[in-house]
């Protein structure tokens, strides 16, 4: 197909404090519903949306993290996340819900750069 | 809103008829709402509802129905995982007409 | 890749990971980032040495209203709302920093 274009997310807020996490899933789960070509990128404080673990009954949010073990059923598989962004937040791989490729910062911006689309949430 | 009326107690539901409460549902709710939407539910149909409150029960969201598709296939054989059985048994769509009467939201990306 | 960013360097973190990650290209300061492109400002400092690696604008109107027009760093180009419309369709992708 001609018209699929690389469209990247780029996530940079924790998941409750703000709605932009919930937000750029439902995009992220439409776009991928038109077989677009679809990347999503964790930096800053977004890492913190694929935590291991969350249980948010006492705050009353909907705990979405879920959702990112649904990605792959929507072959949404390119999920990057930034190195220094775990390391400030003493977060490793293994704290994350989802295999992801651990990219340094300057990865990480070769690779936005590559993409027809940026959305940044 | 809408609210609908079984067994004497009644549901709220939104403008489209799907269940504002998930803890609303059950299987005479389910019955009651495929009723409307004139679905005869058969073991097929329970086998598919029921696969769609488990999908939601493990990632929180209504899948699209090419998502439903496969992973009905990759569960239940490719017998069952193609969008013609699904729409035999759901005429105005897998995802959206079986989540309604599974009492999930309407899919996200429904397209 | 244009980059806009429209967030005060003080308050968020947008220039600081815009400049952290990406290698090259443009950057466009609009709204209240247009304070880091001013003299003195503890940015500043980042803007300059940004400016090896991209050509940096920032929108007039917003530098005017802040009161701040007359302190643009050497090297950051004013632009208006025309020349922001140019930089965009100029450039294959645009990344707005939230």
């Amino acid at each position: 197909m001609s018209n699929v274009k690389k469209f990247v997310f780029v996530n940079r807020k924790a998941p409750y404090g703000t709605i932009y996490a919930l937000e750029a899933l439902e995009v992220v789960l439409i776009t991928a519903a038109f077989d677009q070509d679809v990347s999503l990128v964790f930096m800053d404080d977004g890492v913190y949306q694929l935590k291991r673990g969350q249980q948010t009954q006492a705050i009353e949010n909907k705990n979405f993290s879920p959702v990112y073990r649904a990605l792959e059923g929507y072959d949404v598989e390119k999920l990057y996340v930034e190195r220094e962004a775990l390391a400030a937040r003493a977060l490793t791989e293994d704290d994350l819900l989802v295999p992801v490729t651990v990219l340094s910062s300057a990865e990480l911006g070769a690779l936005i750069d590559s993409q027809d689309v940026v959305l940044s949430f | 809103m809408g609210t609908i009326e079984v067994n004497g107690k009644s549901y709220e539901t939104d403008e489209e008829g799907y269940l504002v409460d998930l803890a609303d549902w059950s299987e005479e709710v389910a019955n009651h709402i495929a009723a409307v939407e004139n679905v005869d539910m058969s073991d097929q149909h329970w086998e598919v509802v029921n696969f769609l409150r488990e999908y939601y029960d493990e990632y929180q969201i209504a899948p699209a129905v090419r998502v439903l598709t496969k992973a009905i296939g990759k569960k239940l054989g490719p017998d069952k995982g193609n969008s013609q059985y699904l729409y035999e048994l759901f005429p105005y769509g897998p995802a959206k007409q079986a989540c309604k009467i599974a009492g999930l939201p309407k899919p996200t990306g429904c397209v | 890749m244009l980059h806009i960013i429209n967030k005060s360097p003080l308050e968020r973190s947008a220039l600081d990971s815009c400049l952290r990650t990406a290698g090259g290209g443009a950057i466009l300061l609009i709204e209240d980032a247009v304070y880091a492109a001013t003299r003195g400002h503890a940015a500043a400092a980042r803007i300059e040495e940004a400016l090896a690696r991209f050509a940096v604008y920032a929108l007039t109107p917003d530098l005017a209203a802040r009161g701040v027009a007359d302190r643009l760093i050497d090297g950051v180009t004013p632009v208006d709302y025309g020349g922001f419309v140019e930089l965009v369709a100029e450039h294959p992708a645009s990344h707005s920093w939230l």
